[in-house]
């Protein structure tokens, strides 16, 4: 009905987090190294955590994407407002709000539990080999 | 039919991505939107098997036809928008210099 809606959302927030901590990380990187030492970061992640976001959010927004083009297919979202079917009267509505917190919520635990496995692999990847592994983007 | 579609594709753009030496062509976006999609679908069908129970893997022909049109569907869609980002992106500047070039 509209339960991509759930990791819509998260890409939204994810994509946000993934620009502020660039941006910190690019301040960081700005400073002299000494100064990073004293406060003892010298020692970070092999992979700067707003490249580890970009993956989390290329995955929500891809997903999120092709499966609003199947709700698109079978007729659950409109070109007109109120733009999902399912929004037109009460009962469906808080049908659809429910499988929004089911399967919605589903997908979105799904895609982020593999994005940490794959998260914590690359970082071990990269440290194995002492250099910045050759992920995807 | 459409969630077995997309793993597929996503299974081949990896194993593509991992045997391409460099991503000029941008191969990891379209890894990480199919297989963001695939989870997603991984999610949906959790929860018809939970519905249907063994049901679930003996659909009806006609809506094993649908799927699967719609799953060709998703991957062609999934690789228009890969198109458009390597395009955009252009990072062997293709069309930067094709752009620029003085006639």
């Amino acid at each position: 009905m509209a339960c991509f809606l759930v990791p819509t959302t998260e890409a939204v927030v994810i994509t946000v987090a993934t620009h502020v901590i660039n941006n910190h990380e690019k301040k960081a990187a700005a400073r002299p190294r000494a100064e990073r030492r004293l406060e003892g970061r010298h020692n970070g992640p092999a992979i700067p955590w707003s490249r580890k976001l970009s993956w989390l959010s290329e995955m929500l927004w891809g997903g999120s994407l092709l499966l609003a083009f199947e709700h698109l297919w079978h007729g659950e979202i409109v070109p007109w407002f109120p733009f999902l079917t399912a929004a037109s009267d009460p009962a469906s509505t808080a049908e659809m709000l429910q499988e929004m917190g089911s399967v919605g919520v589903l997908m979105a635990l799904i895609v982020t539990g593999a994005w940490g496995v794959m998260t914590v692999a690359a970082e071990d990847i990269a440290r194995r080999d002492g250099e910045t592994a050759p992920a995807a983007e | 039919m459409t969630l077995l579609l997309t793993v597929l594709a996503a299974v081949y753009a990896t194993v593509w991505w991992y045997t391409r030496r460099d991503d000029t062509m941008h191969l990891g976006a379209l890894c990480l939107m199919l297989w963001g999609a695939s989870l997603m679908w991984l999610a949906d069908a959790i929860f018809e098997y939970a519905e249907l129970g063994a049901d679930y893997f003996t659909p009806a022909l006609e809506d094993m036809a649908n799927d699967a049109f719609l799953g060709l569907s998703v991957i062609a869609l999934a690789l228009v928008v890969w198109l458009v980002i390597v395009l955009v992106r252009d990072s062997r500047g293709t069309i930067r210099k094709m752009l620029t070039r003085k006639k």
